[in-house]
């Protein structure tokens, strides 16, 4: 079932667009990675989609109705945004952080209620990180700020989440563990749109890849069809080889860096490829 | 940082305790028994043989004391309340009512109406009309240009406090130097020698109106902290939103430079006390502030009447109090900041 559709967007100003005639859809269920280089619009087009930014020209349908015609309420319960790790000006505790996702919910003068708290601590716990709730958001790591600002997502109930380089400045293990998260919310029926820096984390968990490159989609499809070796090493102007390992797997390697290494070979990710 | 259920309840018996002892202090001696006395009298009217003393007492505390406890507490409440909520606006730990150009516009506003000889009712609309017209000369000004809008607002404020001090300056070249001037220089030092029953019967609805309704609407304070664009991600009219925290701010600070003059530092540093009692979250830190503002207040009053033979302007003692408890809280306070830097 399409959740969301983009029909020719254009975005900025008119000698050079930050977005130029972007469409894609997203399907239920589904995760989509926005692969790009630095400045090829996929914050831009996240926002654009989130409602945030309004396009230029073209159009962001939610289920077929026009999101610039939904009350920014109504659709706050349907898209959550999960921005980038971030400072956060104020060190508040997780749980009044992940309360916050309650706000379109609430009647607008009362407070949060008892049941916004207990939906707040569900999915605290859903993401294995109940244990952090009175800590200060400053005090934790950057790979639990990250989960507890998916939590909030959570909490703020809609089924769409919408997250900007969510992996950038994890270290590898919270990196993977964020990728695990996203996996399992994704067969529970919830859907990703987000970017990265990443090609591995597309290959990885992405049902589907759009490839962005000045404001434009040069590619858009499974990732085993449209990530090889040429088309990324077109999107990053950086030379690289897509290899397979264990048979399944892909990493994209970078071909400057690859060299054959002498007492590797008792593993199976040996690395010669040069097509 | 306390556990906000005992501390709230101890600033509330704190307040009480202040608020009785401020009704005891002064020239004229109100012992605990007078107090009792009277209370007993005025409230569950219980017959009184001594009617002479009863109404020296009446006089003394009806008259004097309880409009000017309630008028210093408003006045603190108002001004820590209206910090509080700019700096977390802002996100800016230097922001305060001063800061925007508020207290300068309705200082200049209350200068020009004492200068056009107006009435002690039209001189409080005067001047909380100005301190708006200042906050609108910041904004306008930060709306000239392209670029961080907080930065530029702060900017634009400086501007503005500039622009009412110059004129608030004119004023005081322009007013007679006999009757207005003085009234001008007494009163803008600060203090509640002026602030009988009246004033702070015609604060004090505005005031409890204004502080009740930035408490009601803490929850969204929090949010607007996240940024612009998580907060609209999460449904919520930023633009409505801050303009209404910024006009209640305004209007609550600017009335109290019509009772008391120009109190700064009150709006600086008891928000950062209060964050440190109870840390960032605005929803419990508000009500805190409030408190805290008010006690504060009442305080530096009770020692402005009795630290001399004369009362010692307010603005005065706030001040000296004020600059180093923010030189030294401000080391510790950076913490609540969060990793703002």
């Amino acid at each position: 079932m399409e959740l969301i559709r983009a029909d020719g967007i254009t975005f900025g100003y008119s000698r050079s667009p930050v977005l130029h005639n972007v469409s894609l859809s997203v399907r239920k269920g589904e995760i989509v990675s926005l692969l790009g280089p630095n400045g090829s619009g996929k914050s831009t087009l996240l926002k654009v989609l989130l409602g945030l930014y309004r396009p230029g020209s073209g159009s962001v349908l939610l289920e077929g109705r026009p999101i610039s015609r939904i009350a920014p309420k109504e659709l706050a319960k349907r898209i959550a945004y999960v921005p980038q790790t971030h400072r956060m000006a104020f060190a508040y505790r997780v749980v009044d952080v992940v309360l916050m996702g309650r706000t379109p919910h609430k009647p607008f003068f009362s407070r949060y209620s008892r049941h916004d708290l207990d939906i707040a601590l569900q999915a605290l716990e859903r993401l294995s990180i109940g244990h952090l709730k009175d800590q200060s958001y400053t005090d934790i790591s950057g790979g639990e700020r990250q989960l507890t600002l998916i939590a909030r997502a959570l909490a703020q109930g809609g089924d769409i989440l919408v997250m900007d380089e969510p992996a950038t400045s994890l270290d590898f293990g919270n990196q993977v563990r964020l990728l695990d998260q996203i996996t399992g919310l994704a067969r529970q029926g919830f859907t990703f749109v987000k970017s990265t820096h990443f090609p591995d984390h597309a290959m990885w968990i992405a049902d589907r890849v759009v490839m962005l490159k000045k404001g434009s989609v040069v590619a858009d499809g499974k990732p085993c069809d449209v990530m090889n070796d040429e088309s990324v090493c077109r999107l990053y102007n950086t030379e690289v080889s897509i290899v397979k390992v264990n048979g399944t797997l892909r990493t994209c390697m970078p071909r400057s860096l690859v060299t054959d290494c002498p007492g590797a070979d008792n593993g199976t990710a040996r690395v010669s490829a040069k097509p | 940082m306390i556990d906000r259920r005992i501390l709230f309840p101890l600033l509330l018996v704190l307040l009480v305790l202040t608020v009785l002892t401020s009704l005891a202090l002064g020239r004229y001696p109100v012992g605990p028994k007078e107090i009792v006395r009277f209370l007993a009298h005025a409230v569950f009217g219980m017959s009184d043989p001594d009617t002479g003393g009863l109404e020296t007492l009446r006089t003394v505390l009806v008259h004097i004391r309880i409009p000017r406890i309630v008028g210093a507490m408003l006045v603190g409440t108002a001004l820590a309340v209206s910090g509080a909520v700019l700096q977390s606006v802002f996100i800016n730990p230097l922001v305060s009512p001063r800061l925007l150009g508020i207290l300068a516009g309705a200082s200049f506003g209350a200068a020009l109406g004492t200068v056009l000889s107006l009435s002690w009712v039209a001189v409080q609309a005067v001047s909380s009309m100005f301190g708006i017209v200042a906050v609108l000369v910041a904004v306008g000004l930060a709306g000239l240009y392209r670029g961080d809008r907080i930065l530029l607002l702060v900017l634009g404020g400086i501007i503005s406090t500039e622009l009412f001090n110059s004129l608030f300056f004119l004023m005081k070249y322009l007013a007679d130097p006999y009757n207005q001037l003085p009234i001008i220089t007494y009163w803008f030092m600060g203090g509640f020698a002026l602030a009988d029953a009246k004033t702070t019967l015609v604060l004090f609805f505005p005031i409890v109106a204004g502080v009740l309704a930035l408490l009601l609407l803490s929850p969204y304070l929090n949010v607007l902290t996240m940024g612009e664009e998580e907060a609209r991600s999460l449904g919520v009219n930023t633009k409505a939103l801050r303009m209404t925290f910024i006009l209640i701010s305004t209007v609550i600070s600017s009335l109290t430079v019509a009772v008391c003059g120009m109190l700064g530092w009150v709006g600086l540093v008891i928000p950062h006390m209060g964050r440190m009692l109870v840390g960032p979250d605005n929803r419990v830190f508000l009500p805190v502030t409030a408190v805290l503002g008010a006690i504060f207040v009442l305080v530096v009053d009770d020692v402005s009447r009795l630290l001399f033979q004369v009362e010692t302007p307010l603005g005065i003692l706030t001040a000296l109090f004020g600059v180093p408890v923010f030189a030294l809280i401000l080391r510790k306070a950076r913490k609540g900041w969060g990793q703002w830097s």
